[in-house]
């Protein structure tokens, strides 16, 4: 596997600036925005590399980044037997290539992460949103999307149609924390040694006395 | 005919006023009929026996609810012996089994199956998520509750509900409707 990301580093040049495995057993690639679709064509087109399928592609965000969103490619050979996870970092307004010239499928890849990142692809053919609502505002997987959204639906009697309105929880989000009042109380008087029991085995931490 | 010179007809020539002598007539009729092999009932009860026995479902299966309604059809449950058959079409169902999370893009496609459904018609709410949302109640994606887009009969409780849980909630709607009078009274 550190041969196979030796070989697509020498055989890419500056396209990949970082080769690393992780977890053991996955190879990784960081490479630049520019260069993806060279980088694409030839992780497919080469006979030592062969990935003719693109599994997926998503989107992360991480707010506190300059270039906020990630697009991460998951490539697949069936001919080889191997697998290789492309990485590349943009923000809102930097557009990144679109691979639906290398793999065709890659069109509602990119359109869902459009839809749910607001990740721009540039050459991408069709622009409409994948799987949110028609005439939806927003992006819902960004961090800073609010978890119920902007408008709720309801039929309106009157206008005998099913009506957009903005959001009116009768009840707010809670977190709840699951741990029971026996679990979370500090030490009853006398029942020390309960605690000092279980912070040795490590399950829960002891209450400091 | 016209309506002035209705006195003339034939069979209405005698008509009996209401009264003793009028109960005599239709109590010696009625004896006769049966004897003969009629069962002679409310025309409302009949109804409501039709509607009951041939509760025809429109296929509503949005999400994993989907699943314990199909149970609910095949031959463990075998709805059909209540007469419920599913069909494909509004136009010839009775009642909607919401099944499933109801998104927002979904429901106006909801509705406009709804309103597509002949009188008399109801709905049954199946699974948290059609009666209230459910696990997805603050998603911003989802309706908090079909019954903010149709007005609905029976709620079946439930993530998901089991088969009988939904065969009994038809039952609780065949319920309801014998109670509802067909015939409008002056």
């Amino acid at each position: 596997m550190h041969e196979l990301g030796a070989t697509i580093a020498a055989a890419a040049g500056p396209a990949v600036q970082e080769v690393f495995v992780e977890r053991g057993q996955e190879l990784v690639l960081r490479a630049t925005r520019e260069m993806i679709v060279p980088l694409m064509a030839m992780l497919r087109d080469d006979p030592r590399f062969a990935f003719e399928q693109v599994m997926d592609i998503c989107g992360v965000d991480y707010p506190e980044r300059a270039e906020r969103f990630e697009v991460v490619y998951n490539l697949l050979s069936l001919a080889l037997n191997q697998r290789v996870r492309v990485i590349v970092s943009t923000d809102e307004a930097t557009p990144v290539p679109s691979v639906a010239g290398v793999w065709p499928a890659a069109t509602w890849y990119e359109r869902e992460c459009w839809d749910m990142y607001g990740v721009v692809f540039a050459g991408l053919t069709d622009l409409r949103r994948l799987l949110t609502d028609y005439g939806f505002e927003g992006h819902p997987l960004r961090k800073d999307f609010p978890l119920t959204g902007h408008v709720e639906v309801r039929y309106d009697e009157e206008r005998k149609q099913v009506v957009y309105e903005p959001v009116a929880l009768t009840q707010d989000f809670r977190n709840f924390d699951f741990l029971s009042p026996w679990e979370g109380m500090t030490t009853l008087p006398g029942d020390e040694k309960v605690h000092l029991i279980r912070g040795e085995r490590g399950q829960i931490e002891g209450p400091k006395a | 005919m016209s309506g002035s010179n209705t006195q003339d007809i034939a069979w209405n020539r005698e008509a009996l006023p209401p009264g003793p002598a009028q109960d005599a007539v239709v109590k010696g009729i009625t004896g006769e009929i049966e004897e003969k092999g009629f069962v002679i009932a409310n025309l409302d009860k009949v109804v409501n026996w039709a509607r009951t026995g041939s509760l025809w479902p429109m296929t509503f299966g949005l999400a994993c609810c989907a699943v314990p309604m199909i149970h609910a059809y095949m031959a463990r449950y075998d709805l059909d012996r209540f007469g419920i058959i599913p069909r494909g079409s509004p136009r010839q169902s009775d009642v909607m089994i919401v099944a499933g999370t109801l998104t927002n893009k979904m429901a106006p496609a909801l509705r406009k199956v709804y309103d597509q459904m002949s009188e008399p018609r109801w709905v049954i709410s199946m699974g948290s998520c059609a009666n209230g949302g459910g696990y997805y109640h603050y998603s911003y994606a989802v309706v908090r509750g079909c019954d903010r887009v149709v007005p609905v009969d029976v709620y079946v409780p439930g993530c998901p509900p089991t088969a009988e849980a939904l065969v009994y909630g038809i039952l609780q709607l065949q319920k309801k409707i014998r109670r509802t009078g067909t015939i409008l009274r002056g």
